[in-house]
Protein backbone atom coordinates (compact mmCIF):
# COMPACT_ATOMS: atom_id res chain seq x y z
CA UNK A 1 0.00 0.00 0.00
CA UNK A 2 1.35 3.30 -0.71
CA UNK A 3 1.25 5.97 1.64
CA UNK A 4 0.47 9.53 0.82
CA UNK A 5 3.06 12.05 0.97
CA UNK A 6 2.44 15.56 2.52
CA UNK A 7 6.39 16.58 1.87
CA UNK A 8 8.70 15.30 -0.61
CA UNK A 9 12.36 16.22 -0.69
CA UNK A 10 14.57 15.55 -3.66
CA UNK A 11 18.27 15.95 -3.59
CA UNK A 12 18.25 18.74 -0.84
CA UNK A 13 21.79 20.87 -1.27
CA UNK A 14 21.87 23.22 1.04
CA UNK A 15 24.75 25.82 1.71
CA UNK A 16 26.08 28.97 4.48
CA UNK A 17 28.44 30.87 1.94
CA UNK A 18 30.47 27.88 1.29
CA UNK A 19 29.90 25.93 3.74
CA UNK A 20 27.79 22.86 3.05
CA UNK A 21 25.42 21.97 5.86
CA UNK A 22 23.34 19.61 3.78
CA UNK A 23 24.42 17.23 1.31
CA UNK A 24 21.23 15.51 -1.20
CA UNK A 25 18.53 14.50 1.15
CA UNK A 26 16.35 12.55 -0.16
CA UNK A 27 12.99 12.45 2.66
CA UNK A 28 9.43 11.58 2.43
CA UNK A 29 7.03 12.85 5.18
CA UNK A 30 3.89 11.04 5.17
CA UNK A 31 0.25 12.64 5.11
CA UNK A 32 -1.66 12.80 8.61
CA UNK A 33 1.41 10.80 10.42
CA UNK A 34 4.23 12.27 12.96
CA UNK A 35 7.59 12.39 11.86
CA UNK A 36 10.13 13.14 13.92
CA UNK A 37 14.02 14.76 12.52
CA UNK A 38 16.57 14.24 14.92
CA UNK A 39 20.30 14.05 14.89
CA UNK A 40 23.43 15.41 17.13
CA UNK A 41 24.24 19.29 17.08
CA UNK A 42 25.35 20.42 13.99
CA UNK A 43 23.52 17.65 11.86
CA UNK A 44 21.37 20.02 9.88
CA UNK A 45 18.22 19.52 11.35
CA UNK A 46 17.38 23.49 12.02
CA UNK A 47 19.10 24.10 8.14
CA UNK A 48 15.98 21.28 7.08
CA UNK A 49 13.45 22.97 9.09
CA UNK A 50 14.48 26.42 7.94
CA UNK A 51 14.06 24.95 4.31
CA UNK A 52 11.21 23.23 4.48
CA UNK A 53 9.33 26.62 6.43
CA UNK A 54 10.92 28.57 2.99
CA UNK A 55 12.89 30.72 5.81
CA UNK A 56 16.00 29.08 3.72
CA UNK A 57 16.70 29.02 -0.10
CA UNK A 58 18.06 25.67 -1.02
CA UNK A 59 21.13 25.72 -3.27
CA UNK A 60 19.58 23.10 -5.09
CA UNK A 61 16.50 20.45 -4.85
CA UNK A 62 12.95 20.23 -4.65
CA UNK A 63 10.89 20.56 -1.51
CA UNK A 64 7.01 19.92 -2.94
CA UNK A 65 4.74 20.35 -0.20
CA UNK A 66 1.34 19.06 -0.19
CA UNK A 67 2.06 19.25 -3.89
CA UNK A 68 3.47 23.00 -4.22
CA UNK A 69 7.26 22.94 -4.67
CA UNK A 70 8.13 25.68 -2.22
CA UNK A 71 11.78 26.35 -3.68
CA UNK A 72 10.53 27.93 -6.57
CA UNK A 73 6.89 29.46 -5.19
CA UNK A 74 6.86 33.17 -5.55
CA UNK A 75 6.70 35.26 -2.44
CA UNK A 76 2.67 35.23 -2.95
CA UNK A 77 2.59 31.76 -3.57
CA UNK A 78 4.47 30.94 -0.63
CA UNK A 79 2.51 33.81 1.72
CA UNK A 80 -0.88 31.57 0.74
CA UNK A 81 1.07 28.24 1.05
CA UNK A 82 2.20 29.28 4.75
CA UNK A 83 -1.95 29.47 5.73
CA UNK A 84 -1.71 25.71 5.66
CA UNK A 85 1.22 25.51 7.89
CA UNK A 86 1.79 26.37 11.65
CA UNK A 87 5.40 26.48 13.20
CA UNK A 88 6.04 26.47 16.87
CA UNK A 89 9.27 28.09 17.08
CA UNK A 90 11.34 26.41 20.04
CA UNK A 91 12.04 29.75 21.92
CA UNK A 92 8.15 30.64 21.20
CA UNK A 93 8.86 33.82 19.19
CA UNK A 94 5.57 35.66 21.01
CA UNK A 95 5.49 38.99 20.61
CA UNK A 96 6.35 40.33 24.26
CA UNK A 97 3.72 43.47 23.86
CA UNK A 98 1.16 41.49 23.18
CA UNK A 99 -0.67 38.93 25.50
CA UNK A 100 -1.07 35.39 25.12
CA UNK A 101 -4.12 35.85 23.70
CA UNK A 102 -3.23 38.41 21.43
CA UNK A 103 -0.41 36.66 20.12
CA UNK A 104 -2.33 33.47 19.66
CA UNK A 105 -4.97 35.59 17.65
CA UNK A 106 -2.80 37.17 15.41
CA UNK A 107 -2.84 34.96 12.49
CA UNK A 108 -6.41 35.34 12.14
CA UNK A 109 -5.95 38.72 12.18
CA UNK A 110 -3.82 38.86 9.52
CA UNK A 111 -5.07 36.13 6.99
CA UNK A 112 -8.73 36.25 7.92
CA UNK A 113 -12.03 38.63 8.27
CA UNK A 114 -13.96 36.22 10.74
CA UNK A 115 -16.08 37.61 13.30
CA UNK A 116 -14.73 39.40 16.56
CA UNK A 117 -16.68 36.21 18.37
CA UNK A 118 -16.06 33.60 16.62
CA UNK A 119 -11.82 34.87 16.47
CA UNK A 120 -12.43 34.73 20.43
CA UNK A 121 -14.25 31.68 21.05
CA UNK A 122 -11.30 29.94 18.60
CA UNK A 123 -8.63 31.67 20.86
CA UNK A 124 -10.12 30.33 24.32
CA UNK A 125 -10.50 26.85 21.96
CA UNK A 126 -6.86 26.74 21.26
CA UNK A 127 -5.79 27.92 24.48
CA UNK A 128 -8.03 25.58 25.86
CA UNK A 129 -6.50 22.73 24.24
CA UNK A 130 -3.10 23.72 25.33
CA UNK A 131 -4.45 24.10 28.81
CA UNK A 132 -3.40 27.79 28.89
CA UNK A 133 -6.93 28.91 29.30
CA UNK A 134 -6.50 30.65 32.50
CA UNK A 135 -3.49 32.15 31.23
CA UNK A 136 -4.99 34.15 28.28
CA UNK A 137 -4.08 37.89 29.45
CA UNK A 138 -0.29 36.89 31.19
CA UNK A 139 2.31 38.84 28.94
CA UNK A 140 4.93 36.29 27.71
CA UNK A 141 7.59 37.94 30.44
CA UNK A 142 4.96 36.28 32.80
CA UNK A 143 5.40 32.98 31.53
CA UNK A 144 7.95 29.72 32.68
CA UNK A 145 8.98 27.83 29.78
CA UNK A 146 6.95 24.98 29.06
CA UNK A 147 3.67 27.92 29.26
CA UNK A 148 5.62 29.48 26.25
CA UNK A 149 6.22 26.60 24.46
CA UNK A 150 2.44 25.59 24.71
CA UNK A 151 1.15 29.35 23.95
CA UNK A 152 3.62 29.15 21.02
CA UNK A 153 1.90 25.59 19.96
CA UNK A 154 -2.07 27.29 20.35
CA UNK A 155 -0.71 30.45 18.04
CA UNK A 156 0.96 27.80 15.57
CA UNK A 157 -2.46 25.62 15.58
CA UNK A 158 -4.72 28.33 15.55
CA UNK A 159 -5.82 28.27 11.72
CA UNK A 160 -5.89 24.73 11.91
CA UNK A 161 -3.07 24.08 9.48
CA UNK A 162 -2.77 20.53 7.65
CA UNK A 163 0.92 20.75 8.59
CA UNK A 164 2.27 21.53 12.02
CA UNK A 165 6.11 21.63 12.91
CA UNK A 166 7.55 22.06 15.99
CA UNK A 167 11.08 23.02 16.84
CA UNK A 168 12.80 21.26 19.71
CA UNK A 169 9.24 20.93 22.04
CA UNK A 170 10.84 19.12 24.74
CA UNK A 171 14.21 21.62 24.82
CA UNK A 172 14.36 23.09 28.28
CA UNK A 173 11.62 21.94 30.65
CA UNK A 174 11.27 19.56 33.00
CA UNK A 175 10.16 15.54 32.36
CA UNK A 176 6.23 16.57 33.45
CA UNK A 177 5.48 19.25 31.18
CA UNK A 178 7.63 17.04 28.16
CA UNK A 179 5.15 14.47 28.84
CA UNK A 180 2.19 16.30 28.80
CA UNK A 181 3.62 18.32 25.38
CA UNK A 182 3.97 14.66 23.71
CA UNK A 183 0.57 13.37 24.70
CA UNK A 184 -0.95 16.58 23.35
CA UNK A 185 1.07 16.51 19.93
CA UNK A 186 -0.19 12.09 19.58
CA UNK A 187 -3.62 14.09 20.59
CA UNK A 188 -3.66 16.94 17.53
CA UNK A 189 -2.70 13.94 15.22
CA UNK A 190 -5.64 12.42 16.03
CA UNK A 191 -8.16 14.44 16.28
CA UNK A 192 -6.74 17.25 13.71
CA UNK A 193 -5.39 14.93 11.09
CA UNK A 194 -2.21 17.01 11.06
CA UNK A 195 0.70 16.19 8.97
CA UNK A 196 3.47 17.23 12.30
CA UNK A 197 6.88 17.46 12.20
CA UNK A 198 8.95 17.90 15.21
CA UNK A 199 12.82 18.27 15.22
CA UNK A 200 14.30 17.03 18.50
CA UNK A 201 17.12 15.02 19.70
CA UNK A 202 15.11 14.31 23.35
CA UNK A 203 15.21 10.03 22.87
CA UNK A 204 12.39 9.60 25.19
CA UNK A 205 9.81 12.37 23.34
CA UNK A 206 10.92 10.74 20.19
CA UNK A 207 10.22 6.95 20.67
CA UNK A 208 7.13 8.09 22.41
CA UNK A 209 5.32 9.95 19.61
CA UNK A 210 7.23 9.09 16.42
CA UNK A 211 5.69 7.41 13.30
CA UNK A 212 8.83 8.15 11.11
CA UNK A 213 12.16 8.93 12.18
CA UNK A 214 14.67 10.33 9.96
CA UNK A 215 18.09 10.79 11.41
CA UNK A 216 20.57 13.49 9.98
CA UNK A 217 24.55 13.52 10.69
CA UNK A 218 27.00 15.38 8.97
CA UNK A 219 24.88 16.77 7.14
CA UNK A 220 23.27 13.85 4.98
CA UNK A 221 20.28 11.85 5.93
CA UNK A 222 21.75 8.68 7.90
CA UNK A 223 18.38 6.92 7.73
CA UNK A 224 15.10 7.14 7.46
CA UNK A 225 12.16 4.59 8.95
CA UNK A 226 9.96 3.35 11.74
CA UNK A 227 11.25 3.68 15.23
CA UNK A 228 10.89 -0.09 15.14
CA UNK A 229 13.34 0.09 11.92
CA UNK A 230 15.91 2.48 13.60
CA UNK A 231 15.75 0.73 16.68
CA UNK A 232 17.13 -2.56 14.97
CA UNK A 233 19.63 -0.32 12.90
CA UNK A 234 23.23 -1.86 13.22
CA UNK A 235 24.71 1.49 11.14
CA UNK A 236 26.88 2.52 14.19
CA UNK A 237 26.10 6.37 13.76
CA UNK A 238 22.76 5.47 14.35
CA UNK A 239 23.14 3.12 17.10
CA UNK A 240 25.87 5.80 18.91
CA UNK A 241 22.75 8.71 18.93
CA UNK A 242 20.28 6.18 20.42
CA UNK A 243 23.18 5.23 22.84
CA UNK A 244 24.69 8.76 23.62
CA UNK A 245 27.86 7.64 22.68
CA UNK A 246 30.10 10.03 22.61
CA UNK A 247 31.40 10.59 18.78
CA UNK A 248 34.79 9.45 18.28
CA UNK A 249 37.03 11.60 15.38
CA UNK A 250 39.52 10.98 13.30
CA UNK A 251 42.43 12.99 14.16
CA UNK A 252 44.96 13.59 11.16
CA UNK A 253 48.39 14.32 13.45
CA UNK A 254 49.62 16.49 10.68
CA UNK A 255 46.74 18.27 9.87
CA UNK A 256 45.23 18.94 13.55
CA UNK A 257 49.00 20.40 14.21
CA UNK A 258 48.77 22.80 11.24
CA UNK A 259 45.18 24.00 12.22
CA UNK A 260 46.71 24.75 15.86
CA UNK A 261 49.15 26.20 14.57
CA UNK A 262 47.09 28.35 12.29
CA UNK A 263 49.09 27.02 9.44
CA UNK A 264 45.94 25.41 8.01
CA UNK A 265 44.25 28.67 7.58
CA UNK A 266 47.01 29.85 5.87
CA UNK A 267 46.99 27.82 3.60
CA UNK A 268 43.57 27.54 2.50
CA UNK A 269 43.33 31.98 2.45
CA UNK A 270 45.71 31.23 -0.57
CA UNK B 1 -20.63 23.35 2.59
CA UNK B 2 -24.18 23.34 2.24
CA UNK B 3 -27.01 24.10 4.53
CA UNK B 4 -30.56 24.27 4.39
CA UNK B 5 -32.99 25.04 7.05
CA UNK B 6 -36.15 22.34 7.77
CA UNK B 7 -38.94 24.31 9.61
CA UNK B 8 -40.37 21.54 11.96
CA UNK B 9 -43.54 21.97 13.84
CA UNK B 10 -41.68 23.01 16.99
CA UNK B 11 -38.36 23.36 16.16
CA UNK B 12 -35.64 24.22 13.23
CA UNK B 13 -33.24 21.40 12.17
CA UNK B 14 -30.29 23.09 10.19
CA UNK B 15 -28.62 20.41 7.66
CA UNK B 16 -25.17 20.97 7.06
CA UNK B 17 -22.99 18.67 4.46
CA UNK B 18 -19.51 18.75 3.27
CA UNK B 19 -16.58 20.61 5.00
CA UNK B 20 -16.77 23.47 7.36
CA UNK B 21 -13.96 25.30 7.54
CA UNK B 22 -12.32 29.23 7.48
CA UNK B 23 -13.84 30.27 4.55
CA UNK B 24 -17.76 28.72 5.27
CA UNK B 25 -17.99 29.14 9.31
CA UNK B 26 -19.20 32.93 8.83
CA UNK B 27 -21.98 31.69 6.34
CA UNK B 28 -23.13 28.99 9.89
CA UNK B 29 -22.56 31.60 12.16
CA UNK B 30 -24.92 33.41 10.23
CA UNK B 31 -27.12 31.12 9.62
CA UNK B 32 -27.63 29.72 13.14
CA UNK B 33 -27.90 33.25 14.61
CA UNK B 34 -30.75 34.48 11.88
CA UNK B 35 -32.45 30.99 12.91
CA UNK B 36 -32.31 31.27 16.96
CA UNK B 37 -33.80 34.77 16.83
CA UNK B 38 -36.66 33.47 15.17
CA UNK B 39 -36.80 31.92 18.75
CA UNK B 40 -37.79 28.44 18.20
CA UNK B 41 -35.17 25.37 19.33
CA UNK B 42 -32.09 24.41 17.13
CA UNK B 43 -31.19 21.33 15.87
CA UNK B 44 -27.92 21.22 13.72
CA UNK B 45 -27.59 17.47 11.44
CA UNK B 46 -24.16 16.82 10.95
CA UNK B 47 -24.53 13.54 9.64
CA UNK B 48 -23.10 15.01 6.09
CA UNK B 49 -20.73 17.04 7.92
CA UNK B 50 -16.62 15.83 6.35
CA UNK B 51 -15.26 18.09 8.62
CA UNK B 52 -14.93 21.10 10.93
CA UNK B 53 -12.12 23.24 11.69
CA UNK B 54 -12.45 25.06 14.72
CA UNK B 55 -14.09 28.12 13.43
CA UNK B 56 -17.03 26.10 12.71
CA UNK B 57 -16.89 24.61 16.07
CA UNK B 58 -16.37 28.38 17.52
CA UNK B 59 -19.89 29.05 15.30
CA UNK B 60 -21.47 26.04 17.40
CA UNK B 61 -20.48 27.06 20.19
CA UNK B 62 -21.62 30.90 19.66
CA UNK B 63 -25.12 29.28 18.66
CA UNK B 64 -24.88 26.90 21.46
CA UNK B 65 -24.55 30.64 24.18
CA UNK B 66 -26.89 32.80 22.02
CA UNK B 67 -29.32 29.40 22.25
CA UNK B 68 -29.06 29.13 26.58
CA UNK B 69 -29.22 32.72 27.27
CA UNK B 70 -32.82 33.20 25.29
CA UNK B 71 -33.83 29.28 26.92
CA UNK B 72 -33.91 27.57 23.97
CA UNK B 73 -32.82 23.76 23.41
CA UNK B 74 -29.69 23.84 20.89
CA UNK B 75 -28.29 20.76 20.10
CA UNK B 76 -26.44 18.61 17.22
CA UNK B 77 -27.40 15.74 15.46
CA UNK B 78 -25.51 12.94 14.38
CA UNK B 79 -22.36 13.92 14.93
CA UNK B 80 -19.29 11.99 13.08
CA UNK B 81 -16.18 10.28 14.95
CA UNK B 82 -13.75 12.84 13.68
CA UNK B 83 -15.82 15.57 14.62
CA UNK B 84 -16.06 14.28 17.97
CA UNK B 85 -12.63 13.65 18.61
CA UNK B 86 -12.43 17.66 17.74
CA UNK B 87 -15.11 18.20 20.30
CA UNK B 88 -13.33 15.87 22.78
CA UNK B 89 -9.94 17.24 22.56
CA UNK B 90 -11.56 20.10 24.49
CA UNK B 91 -13.82 19.05 26.58
CA UNK B 92 -17.05 20.68 24.35
CA UNK B 93 -18.74 17.01 23.71
CA UNK B 94 -19.43 16.98 27.34
CA UNK B 95 -20.91 20.73 27.08
CA UNK B 96 -23.24 20.64 23.81
CA UNK B 97 -25.93 18.21 23.99
CA UNK B 98 -25.64 15.23 21.10
CA UNK B 99 -27.97 13.37 19.49
CA UNK B 100 -28.17 10.54 17.35
CA UNK B 101 -32.10 10.66 16.29
CA UNK B 102 -34.32 13.77 15.68
CA UNK B 103 -36.68 12.07 17.78
CA UNK B 104 -34.12 12.07 20.67
CA UNK B 105 -34.68 15.55 20.81
CA UNK B 106 -38.09 15.84 20.58
CA UNK B 107 -38.39 13.89 23.48
CA UNK B 108 -36.19 16.29 25.42
CA UNK B 109 -38.63 19.45 24.10
CA UNK B 110 -41.48 17.46 25.37
CA UNK B 111 -39.90 16.94 28.99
Amino acid sequence: MTQETAIEIRDLVVEYGNRRILNSIDLDIPLGQISVIMGGSGAGKSTLLRSMLGLKKPTSGAIRMLGTDICTASPGQLQEFRKQMGVAFQGGALFTSMTVGENIQLPLRQHTRLDENTIQIMTRIKLDMVNMLPHEHLMPSELSGGMTKRAALARAIIMDPKLLFFDEPSAGLDPITSAELDELIIKLKQSMNMTIVVVTHELESVFKIADRIAILGDGGLILAGTPEEIRASDDPRVVGLLNRTPRQVNVDVDQHLRRLSGLQEASDKK
Amino acid sequence: MKHELVNKPDFDVLVLSGDIDLHHSPTLRERILSSLKGGRPLLIDMQEVSYIDSSGIASLVEGFQTAKSSNLHFGLLSISSPTLQVLAITRLDKIFSLYETEDSFIEILEL
